[in-house]
């Protein structure tokens, strides 16, 4: 990895943040925008320290379980009654769950 | 007859199955001190009187019948809020799930409940359990009570405090980098991290799902293992957890069977790297005489290289934040907890639910997570995070073939003030020596070490995959010839 690829990355500016605000689906007040640019770009200036390990020749490591495939028999369990799951649902109607429109009208 | 909230499980169990005292005094005593002291440590989120007596009036009635007993029996414990109870408010320290009731136990909760055990309440916990001082907790800070001015340490700090000020005789908590551990030195305690699939993580609200795992705080190793022996071994509901067989952790510390042999002749590594700068010479001292004591005791202590140890945090800073990042997408105010209900707009809703519903550290995360995994920087960071992870694993893999456990300190630092690291980056080196366990999945375990200006300093002994046993073993022998567990905090008599 080139140093230099990273240090590009090092400074996170503003559309970086509300672009990746956006992914994440999490608003940002302004003053936030500025503040976690500066919070991220410190913190990746940290962590830019493993572009200096050498991980040639080594597969990524996802878990930590050293298990592979457990396997077991699918078995119909019984499920919880609508209400109960529904009990922590912000907003209900018929035994579903309200939300907003999702598609606009044309 | 000492305070009953100062005995230890082992002892009150002893006390209990002669029918000595009973589990409702037990727990009444417990409930008594939780309203003498916590308003000053603030440890739970919830206290829930009414479901510890009753639970205590059925231990009760088991010791009558002479039912199955368990060794937790009638023994009241404390529970992080990050794991599921059943119609009990499980808030995780977020405002995300201030009124959120789980319809169902977490595993851990249904073989504690099967266990006869007494929940006492939801202990306090930095939101989702990122940070390391419990500061970071939506609703209010939790005190060490080894000075009532400064932190306990994170995030499990509302269970390790009230394990030390006699609040609880146990608590569980869970572990990510160091959120068990790190408290545990900070309030004098022993916390073990279980090894990665030990225990099963149902139930548990998600953070870094390969890192996370749940484990037990307490006063002695023999209590420390009751704990983890109520916990541990397989789970249908969870595919990561472990079908090895579960040895008989209180067995290999009992003085008098055949198979103990104390520690004389263990090999005890000593990390080199694990002497970083920034460590606090009362830590380093501290842990140095610890190191002593293991010598003298008849083990045979040398240096170990983990080469890539100084990656530690860089790695996990990527992994974990990419993780949650993906666990956390689920808070998204339709199906449960704090939904901002202000708009038509079903993205603005999604939004804003996620704006007001996490705090600052969680929405810092979410927002490092997003980006290591974000197209472009995937290759840069979380793969190379992943690779730098297998490495570490590496280095662990190696020193276990030389060496039985490892030893080091828990934290670099002792209990600080509240409020003394604002840095975010700054408050993230507190889990410097905790954090390499994670990635590999190997156990750990901080126990008493001694004392720095009257602060507690936690020892820190990591073992292999699934070496529990061994790592208590050390830690009971260690126990035996010091008294750092059996000190009480000044603050709360």
């Amino acid at each position: 990895m080139e140093a230099g690829l990273y240090a590009a990355f090092l400074m996170i500016d503003r559309e970086t943040v509300k672009n990746v605000a956006k992914l994440a689906r999490l608003g940002l007040s302004e003053e936030e925008v500025d503040t976690l640019g500066k919070e991220l770009s410190a913190i990746l200036g940290h962590i830019a320290i493993l572009r200096e390990a050498d991980v040639s020749g080594v597969s990524p490591t996802a878990h930590a379980s050293r298990l592979s495939n457990i396997m077991r028999e699918d078995i119909v369990q019984p499920s919880y009654p609508p209400e109960v799951l529904l009990a922590n649902a912000p907003d209900q109607e018929d035994n579903c769950l309200k939300v907003n429109a999702v598609l606009e009208e044309s | 007859m000492t305070e009953l909230y100062k005995l230890s499980i082992s002892e009150a169990g002893e006390l209990l199955r002669q029918r000595k005292i009973s589990a409702v005094e037990l727990t009444r005593a417990h409930l008594d001190r939780i309203r003498a002291v916590d308003d000053k440590v603030r440890a739970f989120t919830l206290v829930t009187d009414d479901l510890a007596l009753k639970q205590a009036e059925e231990a009760d009635r088991r010791f009558e019948s002479g039912a199955t007993l368990s060794p937790l029996t009638g023994i009241p414990l404390a529970i992080k809020d990050v794991i599921c109870t059943k119609d009990i408010t499980t808030t995780c320290g977020s405002r995300m799930l201030e009124h959120f009731k789980p319809p169902f136990d977490a595993t851990v909760m249904e073989r504690l409940n099967a266990a006869g055990a007494v929940m006492l309440g939801k202990t306090n916990m930095d939101e989702f359990a990122m940070g390391s001082s419990t500061e970071h907790s939506a609703f209010f800070p939790t005190h060490n009570p080894w000075d009532l001015e400064r932190i306990p340490g994170g995030s499990s700090g509302g269970s390790a405090a009230a394990v030390a000020a006699g609040m609880a005789m146990g608590a569980y908590g869970s572990d990510t980098g160091g959120s068990i551990r790190q408290p545990a030195s900070l309030c004098n305690v022993l916390g073990l991290k279980p090894t990665y699939g030990r225990v099963s993580r149902y139930g548990l609200v998600a953070f870094a799902s390969s890192l996370d795992q749940i484990g037990p705080f307490a006063r002695t190793a023999r209590d420390t293992a009751v704990l983890l022996q109520a916990i541990a071994g397989a789970d249908p509901l969870d595919s990561t957890c472990s079908a090895r067989p579960v040895p008989d952790y209180s067995a290999a510390l009992n003085g008098r069977s055949p198979i103990y042999r104390g520690i004389k002749g263990m090999r005890v590594g000593v990390p080199e790297e694990y002497w970083v700068e920034g460590t606090e010479l009362g830590v380093v001292e501290a842990v140095r005489a610890d190191i002593e004591i293991l010598r003298e005791l008849g083990a045979e202590v040398s240096d170990v290289s983990l080469p890539h140890t100084k990656y530690g945090i860089a790695a996990y800073y990527i992994i974990a934040p990419a993780e949650a990042s993906a666990n956390l997408a689920r808070y998204d105010g339709v199906k449960y907890g704090y939904s901002y209900r202000d708009t038509d707009d079903m993205w603005e809703a999604m939004e804003k639910t996620r704006q007001y519903g996490f705090g600052q550290e969680v929405r810092r995360r979410i927002m490092l997570g997003t980006y290591a995994l974000s197209s472009g920087y995937y290759e840069a960071y979380y793969k190379q995070a992943e690779k730098v992870r297998a490495l570490i694993t590496q280095d662990f893999d190696r020193a276990f073939e030389r060496f039985d456990v490892l030893v080091s300190p828990a934290s670099p630092k002792v209990a600080f003030r509240i409020g003394e690291i604002s840095d975010p980056y700054q408050m993230y080196l507190q889990d410097v020596f905790t954090i390499p366990a994670n990635l590999a999945g190997i156990c750990g375990i901080s126990i008493p070490g001694g004392f720095s200006d009257g602060l507690p300093v936690g020892l820190q002994l990591l073992g292999n995959i699934y070496a529990e046993d061994v790592i208590l073993r050390v830690a009971d022998a260690f126990e035996r010839v010091t008294d750092y567990h059996t000190r009480w905090p000044k603050a709360l008599p």
